[in-house]
């Protein structure tokens, strides 16, 4: 097999680092309709990246883009250092598994994944060999001899995997690999797909709507909204550092608040939030003018519930009753009411196996570190 | 539970099964009433002597003299259809004939059905619809006016004569090639829906990813498109072959005299001869020569079925 680099660490930090897929201005329109809008994205060798957006937002068009079957409005795609822009899909050094496998069904999962190397007129003996190390990997040899019709979803998926995979292809395109999947076959097949990836040191482009796949997978992900990255950074960028509302909102659960500015310094900014009757002042690079809206975010694992009031007096504290709560096991979820009616989403850990929390209507304290608030412009 | 209670509870319970047979026996009477009743009338004619009567065949049971009834059924006419050199001519010749149909209509179908199925969706509908129209008009009307394009005085003679590209009418009427011109022009619906229903349902990822894999667009149509379309050759080539290995009114409309084919035989046997029981022979042996395709095509549908 080729070489692979392995991932260099953040490379995306690294203003010398060249990218290995190169996407600039890139469009699709589909009439009036901008699916795709101008987007500019660096993706390193080796990456994981995941794409995340909402249903109907462009993953699968931008993905269909990169992979040939697409013909783009505008833009330039490069690949490792080559224009692949007018490239036809066969020409392109990447493979793509589609969001519904996509599987050949007149043919066995073996002659499904041999087919790629066939066209390119590899040696029998030697499609014989990489197809059986394949299906090891993918763990299928026992299935080799399958029509895909006679497999599970699971397997199929694994097929279809395996078959991307076999041209060792530069970048491997995934659309939704997981989608089909039940719970626990998918966290199971999630951490598959990692290793795979770290033994191959092929770079993964994957789309997705499922937040949770995208945060343990990927090295970086995007979010994407109607066509456009609203944020691409690390899971935890992503997560704890939102940069937006759009961002703030669609990844995990928030409590999101409007506020408006009402004085700071260089360092800092104070604000006046009605939602929560309180005013507070965060530290903040960049001077906001008095005045300006903006939103406070805080999520709900970073809130204290307490039946008592807290003793430290650095927090953000508000009084509140339990509107409702939910069990789910390992954690619940509270919604508390405020005085002037905001209504805050709060998770807290059960700990204790036989401990009562909070019940409904109990009267209750909610506090956060201001470090855990997350002050966002527009 | 009383024992009232017990007797009345199967006919509470809905029978799904019962429905399912009720629903099948509608069919099954249909085929039973005109297709096996008619068969055994024919069968029965072909093992009978002709006779200048009406009707003009001899009774399957003879009544003898002390009013005894005796079989009277004989092979005669299926050793006289089967030794003469002329019939087997005509079999062979039919044979021809709904073959190179066949094939001629898949090889002008296919792109057709390819191209409707690869249209617009909303043009789909049109094209379709513009596959069928001529049924519309009375099949019959439709071969006369063949003749008259055809014909040594016909639109097409008198088009290139005022052209100026020929100088004598061809001979184009009463020719091999009118006749696959009429066959291909009446059979090639047939040829199309199916092959449209078959192309149409494939999946357009499974092209992508075939593309996407290093083939070019010719390797894709040869390894993917071509293969899971069988199902629809086998079903439109069926649908062509069949009644073109019996037609009739073609051949004997725009073909040549020696054009000599088992439905234009039967034909002559039955109403020019008069001789039922040797037309009941020769029908019999095309429905036998019929039954080998159709046979095939179960044993395709099956084998498939149990892949998936
Ligand atoms: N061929 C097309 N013609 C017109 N509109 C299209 C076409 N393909 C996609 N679109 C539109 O572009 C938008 C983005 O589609 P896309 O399939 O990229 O979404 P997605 O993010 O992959 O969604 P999902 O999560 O549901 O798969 C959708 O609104 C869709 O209706
Ligand atoms: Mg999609």
């Amino acid at each position: 097999m080729e070489e692979r680099t392995p991932l260099a660490s953040t490379p995306w930090l690294d203003p010398d680092a060249r990218p290995f897929v190169r996407i600039e201005g890139l469009s699709k329109h589909f009439g009036d309709f901008k699916a795709v809008d101008a987007i500019d994205l660096d993706i390193y060798r080796a990456e994981l990246f995941s794409i995340l957006g909402a249903s109907g937002s462009g993953k699968t068009t931008l993905l269909r883009m990169l992979a040939g079957l697409e013909a783009p409005t505008s833009g330039r795609i490069e690949i490792d250092g080559v224009d692949v822009t007018d490239a036809p899909p066969y020409e392109r050094p990447l493979n793509i598994m589609f969001q519904s496998y996509a599987l050949f069904p007149h043919m066995t999962v073996e002659q499904n994944v041999a087919y790629g190397l066939k066209k390119d007129r590899t040696p029998g003996p030697e499609i014989q060999r990489r197809v059986a190390e394949i299906l090891d990997l993918v763990q299928l040899s026992s299935h080799a001899r399958a029509k895909p019709s006679q497999i599970s979803g699971g397997q199929s998926q694994r097929v279809a995997l395996a078959r991307a995979l076999i041209k060792q292809p530069k970048v491997l395109l995934l659309d939704e690999p997981l989608a089909a999947l039940d719970k626990k076959l998918r966290e199971h097949t999630q951490f598959e797909l990692v290793n795979i990836q770290d033994q191959l040191g092929v770079t993964f482009v994957v789309v997705t709507h499922d937040q949770e796949e995208a945060m343990t997978l990927s090295t970086r992900i995007a979010v994407m909204n109607e066509g456009r990255f609203t944020q691409i950074g690390t899971p935890n960028e992503i997560y704890e550092h939102p940069c937006n509302r759009f961002t703030a909102d669609f990844v995990g659960k928030i409590n999101l608040f409007e506020a408006t500015v009402i004085g700071g310094g260089d360092a800092e900014v104070t604000l006046r939030c009605e939602a929560l009757d309180c005013t507070i002042t965060l530290p903040h690079a960049a001077p906001l003018a008095a005045g300006a809206a903006v939103s406070l975010a805080v999520r709900p694992e970073k809130i204290f519930l307490a039946k008592e009031p807290p003793r430290e007096t650095d927090r953000t504290v508000l009084r509140g009753v339990v509107l409702d709560l939910g069990y789910f096991g390992g954690l619940s979820l509270y919604r508390i009411e405020t005085g002037n009616g905001t209504v805050i989403e709060v998770s807290a850990q059960n700990r204790q196996r036989d401990a009562r929390g909070p019940e409904w209507d109990d009267e209750v304290y909610l506090s956060w570190d201001a470090s855990n608030t997350i002050l966002l412009g527009e | 539970m009383s024992p009232e209670a017990a007797a009345e509870r199967p006919r509470r319970r809905a029978d799904p099964q019962a429905w399912l047979r009720r629903a099948l026996a509608l069919p099954y009477g249909w085929l039973l009433l005109f297709l096996l009743g008619p068969f055994l009338i024919v069968l029965k004619i072909s093992l009978a002597d002709p006779i200048v009567a009406q009707p003009p065949y001899t009774p399957l049971f003879e009544v003898a003299e002390d009013g005894a009834r005796r079989l009277a059924a004989s092979l005669d006419n299926y050793r006289f259809v089967l030794s003469d050199r002329l019939y087997l001519y005509t079999y062979l010749n039919s044979l021809k004939l709904a073959a190179i149909s066949t094939l001629l209509c898949l090889l002008v179908g296919y792109p057709m059905a390819y191209g409707i199925a690869r249209a617009h969706p909303a043009r789909r509908n049109l094209l379709l619809m513009l596959v069928v129209l001529p049924f519309w008009i009375s099949f019959l009307l439709r071969v006369y006016a063949w003749m008259g394009l055809l014909g040594t005085n016909g639109t097409i003679n008198e088009l290139l004569l005022w052209a100026g590209v020929i100088n004598a009418p061809l001979k184009l009427l009463y020719t091999d090639t009118a006749v696959f011109l009429g066959m291909v022009y009446s059979y090639l619906p047939f040829m199309i829906l199916p092959l449209y229903a078959n192309l149409e349902r494939l999946d357009p990822d499974l092209l992508e990813a075939a593309a996407d894999l290093g083939s070019r667009p010719r390797q894709v149509f040869r390894d993917v498109t071509l293969p899971l379309s069988f199902p629809g050759v086998v079903a439109g080539c069926l649908l062509v072959f069949i009644p073109a290995m019996g037609e009739f009114v073609i051949p004997t409309l725009l073909g040549g005299p020696e054009s000599l084919m088992i439905g234009r035989v039967l034909f002559e046997e039955f109403f020019a001869n008069r001789d039922w029981p040797v037309a009941g022979a020769d029908a019999v042996l095309l429905l036998a020569i019929l039954l080998v395709p159709i046979g095939l095509f179960q044993y395709f549908e099956a084998r498939r079925e149990d892949e998936t």
